[in-house]
C-alpha cells in the first residue's frame, strides 16, 4: 500500500492540472465575477474602495486556491492539529491583544492585513476533526473518551469566539465542527438529545444573552416593534429583496442601497443587494450556482478514495451550505440577524481567505484523489 | 483486514449520513427559493409601495394667499416678490466666511447675527437657512453684485403679504403672520397645508376667509436617502392661488375715515342703506399691518399694546359705547309705535334748577337753562334729555328693548365673519333680573331713555340701526364681501307698524342738522344734492355730580379718561337716502361738536363716490 502511495506521488503537473475540477472552478470564477459586480454596485456604480479591494482579494486567494490544489492532500493531514492549533493560538492572542471594532474585538494586526482567525478557524476546525476521526475505529467513534476529546476542540475555539463576542462567527464555527461529528458516525441520538435539550434550555440561553441579543431575537418574532431601530435591518433587506420583484430593479438601480436604506450592504446583507437588482430570476440563478459548487465538493469527496478527504470535503461542502443558508435566511427574515457572511459574494478578507483554503483543500482533493492516506 | 472492512462500514455510514443531508439540502433549498418567491413575486407590490415610500418624499410649498380687492378692483391686501436670501450650510466651503461677508453687506445687528448662528445649529446641513427674509431692493441687489464672493448663497424671490393701504384696512382686514401651534391645532385647513414659515390670518376677514384664501400647496417630489437628503426632482405639482374676495369697501371713503380719526381714537361706520354694504370701515388709532408680516419687532409690538387708545381694538365692531343721545330717534319711535305718545306730545324742560325728580333722585337736561315746552320734533332737534326722560318713564324700559332689538341693537351685526364683534346690550326688566338678580328700578327706565346706564351699542349697530331708520323702516342685513349670496327671508321685512312713524323720526332727525337750534346745525350741507340728517350723542363715561355741574368745565380741562364719548349718526343725502353713517369718537367730548363736523366732510365726499359706484355697477365706468 505504501509502495502505491509513492507511485501516486510521482504524477506530474500536467497531469494534476488535467485533474482540476473545472466545473467548480468555472463556478467560482462565475461567482467572483457576480460578487465584484455587486460589489461595484454598493459603491454607487463606481469603482471604490470596495470593489478594488475585494478584487484584488478575489484574485489573490483564488490563486492561492489554485496553487493548494497541487499541494498533495496529504500534506494537508499532517497540518490537520498543527493548523488548529495554530489559529487557537490566534484566537488568544486575539483576545489579548485584537483590534477592537464596533464593540468587540475580532481582528489581529498583521502589519499588511488585519485578520479575523475566527474565520479561518471555521475551516481549520473541519480539517482537525476529520484527522482526529480518520483514523479512528467505528466502535470507538461512539466512546465516551471520543465524543468528550472532538467536543473540547469544538468548545475551546467556540468559547474564545464567543468572548470577544462575535455570537455569529462561534455558532458557525460550533455548526462546523458538529457536521464533522455527523459524518464520522456519531449516534443519532446525542444528536436528538442535544436538540431536545437546547430546546428546553432555550429560555435559559436567553437569559443569558446580552441585551443586544435578545433585542434581535425579539425583533425576528416581531420586526415592527421598533422599525427604526432593531428592527430596521430586517424590514429594510425584507423590503429591498421583495421590491426586487421577479427581474429585479436593474444592475445599480436598486434604490434600497443607492439611497442608502440598507445596512451592512457590502457584508452580510450583499445578497439583499443582489436580489432587488436581479430579481427573483437572478437569485435562483446565484442559488443554483451555490448549489452546483456544492455538489461538485460533495461529489469530489465521493470520488476521493481517502476517508479524510471523503470527510473533509463532505463537511465542508455542507458548512458552506449551512453559512448559504443561514445568510439567506437571515436577510429573507427566516432567522435572526447573526453576523455571518454570504461565502465569496461578501466583502471580507478573511472570509474569503478561509472559503478559498476550504475550496483549495477540496480541489486538492480531486488532484489527488487517487491519494490514500494511511 | 480487520481494517479494511472497517473502513469500509465507516465509508458506508458516511456516504448513507451524505445522502441523508443531500437530501434535507434540497428540502432546505427548496425553502429558501418558496421563501424568494413569496417575497419577490406574491408580496413584491406590498414591498415595491414599500420601497417606494422608503424613497420618494413630498415637499410642499408655501401656498400663494388670496387676494382682497375693494369695490372697484383694487387690490387692498395682495402679494408682493419678497426678497429674501437662503444659504444652504453644506453647499457653502466656508460657512464662517461667507456668513461675515453677508453681515457686513446686509449691516445686520449683533443680536440679528446671532439668531441666524442659532437658527443655522439648529436645522440640518442640508436644509435651507433663511438668512434675511425681505430685503430691500439697494441691498438685494448689493448681495447679487457680490455674489461671486458668497458661494452657496442663494438670493430668492418669495411670495409674502403686503397691504398697500397701510394701516388703512388693519382692522377689517386684519393681518397676516407666521402660522402658530395654535393656528395649526384649531384650523383643520392649516394643519393640513401647514409648511414651515407659512403665514396664515391672525384677525380680521383674514383669519375668517382663511379657508377661501389660502390656496394650495404646490408639491416638489423628491428622491431622498435614508438620512432624508434630497437626490432628484420627481416631479412637480403646482398648486392653486387662493380666492380672491372682493369687498364693498370704497378705498377713497375708507381713506377720508382714517384722514378724520387721525391722531383721535373712535371708529367710523358707512353703510349703504338698502343693501346693507359697509362702504367704510374704520376704527382709529390703526396701525400698519405690513409690519406683522415679517413678525413685528418686540419694541414696535410693546409700543402697540400699551398705547392708551388701544390700536389692536377694533372699535367699530368690539366697541361697546352707550349710545347717548342717539338712541333717541329708536326710543322716539319705539313710543310713537306702542302709541305712547303723539307727535304733538310736550313736556316742559325746565333747566338745571328744576330737573326732574323721582324717589329723590334728580334727572338733569343737558341744558343749563332748558328748553321750555317742547314737542317731540323739537326735542329731538335740540336733544332734550327731560322730554325723554319723561318718553322713557311712560313708555317702560320692556317695550323699548323690543324696539331697539328689531333695529338690530344689542346683538351681533355680522354673523360670523368677525371673531371679534361684540353683542352690545339692550337691558330689559328680565335681563336685570337674569344676569343681577336684582329688579329693574324706573330710575334705570328713565336714564336708558338718553342712552346711558346698562344700554351698550357698538357704532356698527348705530349704523344699522341708522340705516333702517333711513331707508324706511326696513330690515337689511349688512354684507362687507361684494358677491355675499346668503340669503336672507325677512330682507326688507318693514320694522315698523305706521310708515309715518319712520317719517316722523326721519323728520326729527332731519331737523336736527338742517335747523336753527339743531345741535349739529353747524355741521349741514346746505346743497339739496347733499344735504344729510342725523342726530348726535354725548355719551357719558362717568356720573355727572353736582359739583362737576357747578364747575362746568370746557372738555379739555378733564382728564382725557373722565371725558365723554362723541357720537354721531346720520343718513343722506335727506331727499333721497342712500347712505347711513356711524361716527364715534372716543373722549371726543360732545357729539354735536367733534363728531357731527366729520360726517360733513364724509357725506361730500360720499355722495360723490355714488355716482362713480353706480357707474361701475353698470360697468360703464371707466377710470382714464
Amino acid at each position: 500500500m505504501y509502495q502505491y502511495t509513492r507511485f501516486e506521488n510521482r504524477n506530474n503537473i500536467f497531469q494534476k492540472v488535467g485533474n482540476l475540477d473545472y466545473v467548480l472552478l468555472t463556478c467560482l470564477l462565475i461567482l467572483g465575477f457576480i460578487s465584484l459586480a455587486t460589489m461595484y454596485s454598493t459603491d454607487g456604480g463606481e469603482i471604490l474602495f470596495h470593489t478594488r479591494s475585494h478584487f484584488i482579494k478575489f484574485i489573490v486567494f483564488f490563486s492561492m486556491m489554485i496553487v493548494i490544489s497541487f499541494i498533495n492532500i496529504k500534506f494537508w493531514f499532517s497540518l490537520g492539529y498543527f493548523s488548529y492549533a495554530i489559529i487557537l493560538g490566534m484566537l488568544v492572542w486575539t483576545v489579548n491583544f485584537g483590534i477592537t471594532a464596533s464593540g468587540s474585538k475580532r481582528w489581529i494586526d498583521l502589519y499588511f492585513l488585519n485578520l479575523q482567525p475566527s474565520e479561518l478557524m471555521k475551516i481549520f476546525i473541519i480539517l482537525c476533526l476529520a484527522k482526529y476521526f480518520h483514523r479512528m475505529k467505528t466502535q470507538y467513534v461512539n466512546s465516551f473518551y471520543a465524543i468528550c476529546f472532538s467536543l473540547i476542540i469544538i468548545f475551546v475555539p467556540m468559547s474564545l469566539v464567543i468572548i470577544q463576542p462575535d455570537l455569529g462567527t462561534s455558532l458557525l464555527i460550533a455548526i462546523s465542527g458538529i457536521v464533522v461529528l455527523w459524518f464520522a458516525g456519531l449516534n443519532h441520538k446525542y444528536f436528538f438529545y442535544s436538540c431536545l435539550l437546547s430546546i428546553i434550555s432555550l429560555p435559559i440561553i436567553i437569559s443569558f444573552l446580552k441585551p443586544y441579543q435578545k433585542l434581535r431575537v425579539l425583533t425576528f418574532l416581531n420586526p415592527d416593534r421598533d422599525p427604526l431601530g432593531a428592527g430596521y435591518q430586517i424590514i429594510q433587506s425584507k423590503i429591498a429583496v421583495g421590491s426586487g420583484g421577479i427581474t429585479g430593479k436593474g444592475f445599480l438601480k436598486g434604490t434600497q442601497s443607492y439611497l442608502e436604506f440598507l445596512p451592512e450592504k457590502h457584508t452580510d446583507f450583499i445578497f439583499t443587494l443582489y436580489s432587488e437588482e436581479f430579481g427573483f430570476i437572478g437569485s435562483v440563478l446565484l442559488l443554483l450556482i451555490y448549489a452546483i459548487i456544492i455538489y461538485r465538493v460533495i461529489r469530489i469527496g465521493a470520488l476521493s478514495r481517502s476517508y479524510f478527504a471523503k470527510l473533509f470535503c463532505y463537511s465542508f461542502g455542507t458548512s458552506i451550505f449551512i453559512y448559504i443558508v443561514i445568510n439567506m435566511s437571515m436577510v429573507l427574515g427566516l432567522l435572526p440577524i447573526v453576523g455571518s457572511p454570504l461565502p465569496i459574494m461578501s466583502y471580507g478578507g478573511s472570509s474569503m481567505l478561509a472559503t478559498m483554503i476550504g475550496f483549495g483543500i477540496v480541489m486538492s482533493a480531486k488532484t489527488h484523489s487517487q491519494q490514500s492516506i494511511a | 483486514m480487520i481494517n479494511i472492512s472497517d473502513s469500509a462500514t465507516k465509508l458506508n455510514s458516511l456516504n448513507r449520513r451524505m445522502f441523508i443531508l443531500a437530501t434535507a439540502k434540497i428540502i432546505i433549498l427548496g425553502g429558501i427559493v418558496s421563501r424568494l418567491f413569496f417575497l419577490q413575486v406574491k408580496e413584491n407590490k406590498k414591498y415595491l409601495t414599500l420601497s417606494d415610500k422608503n424613497r420618494i418624499r413630498e415637499w410642499k410649498l408655501p401656498p400663494i394667499r388670496g387676494e382682497f380687492k375693494d369695490y372697484f378692483g383694487n387690490t387692498i391686501a395682495g402679494n408682493f416678490e419678497a426678497y429674501q436670501l437662503h444659504i444652504i450650510p453644506e453647499e457653502v466651503e466656508d460657512f464662517r466666511y461667507v456668513i461675515y461677508r453677508v453681515k457686513e453687506l446686509l449691516q445686520l445687528s449683533e443680536k440679528q447675527f446671532k439668531k441666524i448662528l442659532k437658527k443655522k445649529n439648529e436645522i440640518k446641513p442640508w436644509e435651507t437657512l433663511i438668512v434675511a427674509d425681505n430685503l430691500n431692493w439697494e441691498k438685494f441687489s448689493k448681495i447679487n453684485n457680490h455674489l461671486y464672493d458668497l458661494n452657496g448663497v442663494k438670493p430668492v424671490i418669495s411670495i409674502s403679504r403686503d397691504y398697500p393701504y397701510k394701516e388703512n384696512f388693519t382692522h377689517v382686514l386684519g393681518y397676516v403672520s407666521q402660522a402658530n401651534e395654535n393656528d395649526i391645532l384649531t384650523n383643520e385647513n392649516i394643519k393640513e397645508k401647514f409648511v414651515p414659515g407659512l403665514k396664515v390670518g391672525k384677525t380680521g376677514l383674514e383669519r375668517s376667509f382663511e379657508k377661501r384664501l389660502i390656496g394650495s400647496n404646490s408639491v416638489e417630489r423628491y428622491e431622498v436617502n435614508a438620512y432624508g437628503r434630497r437626490i432628484s426632482q420627481l416631479a412637480f405639482q403646482k398648486g392653486n392661488q387662493g380666492e380672491t374676495i372682493k369687498l364693498t369697501i370704497d378705498t377713497k371713503i375708507q381713506e377720508l375715515t382714517n384722514e378724520l380719526l387721525k391722531e383721535k381714537a373712535g371708529s367710523i361706520c358707512v353703510m349703504d342703506i338698502y343693501t346693507g354694504s359697509i362702504i367704510a370701515m374704520h376704527s382709529a388709532p390703526s396701525f400698519d399691518p405690513n409690519s406683522f408680516v415679517f413678525g413685528i419687532s418686540q419694541d414696535e409690538w410693546q409700543l402697540i399694546r400699551n398705547n392708551p387708545m388701544k390700536p389692536l381694538v377694533n372699535k367699530s365692531l368690539s366697541g361697546n359705547y352707550s349710545p347717548g343721545s342717539t338712541i333717541k330717534p329708536i326710543v322716539a319711535l319705539s313710543a310713537l309705535e306702542n302709541e305712547i305718545i303723539s307727535p304733538d306730545f310736550t313736556v316742559q324742560c325746565k333747566g338745571h334748577k328744576n330737573p326732574l325728580e323721582l324717589y329723590g333722585q334728580t334727572y338733569h337736561c343737558w341744558k343749563k337753562e332748558g328748553h321750555g315746552f317742547v314737542n317731540l320734533r323739537e326735542a329731538m332737534k335740540q336733544s332734550c334729555d327731560t322730554y325723554f326722560y319723561e318718553v322713557a318713564r311712560r313708555l317702560g324700559v320692556d317695550r323699548l328693548s323690543v324696539t331697539a332689538k328689531k333695529f338690530g341693537l344689542g346683538k351681533k351685526v355680522f354673523k360670523n365673519i368677525f371673531d371679534n364683534e361684540k353683542n352690545g346690550l339692550i337691558p330689559n326688566t328680565e335681563w336685570k333680573k337674569n344676569a343681577l338678580g336684582r329688579n329693574w328700578v324706573l330710575g334705570e327706565t328713565i336714564i336708558t331713555g338718553i342712552g346711558q346706564g346698562f344700554i351698550q351699542t357698538t357704532p356698527i349697530q348705530l349704523c344699522l340701526m341708522t340705516a333702517q331708520i333711513a331707508n324706511g323702516g326696513y330690515k337689511i342685513y349688512p354684507k362687507i364681501v361684494a358677491n355675499d349670496e346668503n340669503q336672507y327671508e325677512d330682507k326688507f321685512k318693514p320694522l315698523y307698524k305706521k310708515a309715518r312713524n319712520i317719517k316722523i323720526v326721519q323728520d326729527a332727525m332731519f331737523s336736527s342738522t338742517n335747523e336753527v337750534r339743531g345741535t349739529s346745525y353747524r355741521s349741514r350741507l346746505e346743497d339739496p344734492k347733499y344735504q344729510f340728517a342725523g342726530k348726535t350723542g354725548t355719551s357719558q363715561v362717568k356720573k355727572i355730580t353736582e359739583r362737576d355741574r357747578e364747575l362746568d368745565l370746557k372738555t379739555f380741562q378733564i382728564p382725557y379718561e373722565e371725558r365723554d364719548h362723541a357720537l354721531y349718526v346720520a343718513f343722506g343725502p335727506y331727499k333721497n337716502p342712500r347712505y347711513a353713517l356711524s361716527i364715534i369718537i372716543e373722549h371726543g367730548g360732545s357729539g354735536g361738536t367733534i363728531a357731527a363736523p366729520l360726517a360733513k366732510e364724509l357725506f361730500k365726499l360720499i355722495v360723490d363716490r355714488h355716482e362713480i359706484r353706480k357707474n361701475y355697477d353698470n360697468k360703464k365706468y371707466l377710470d382714464i
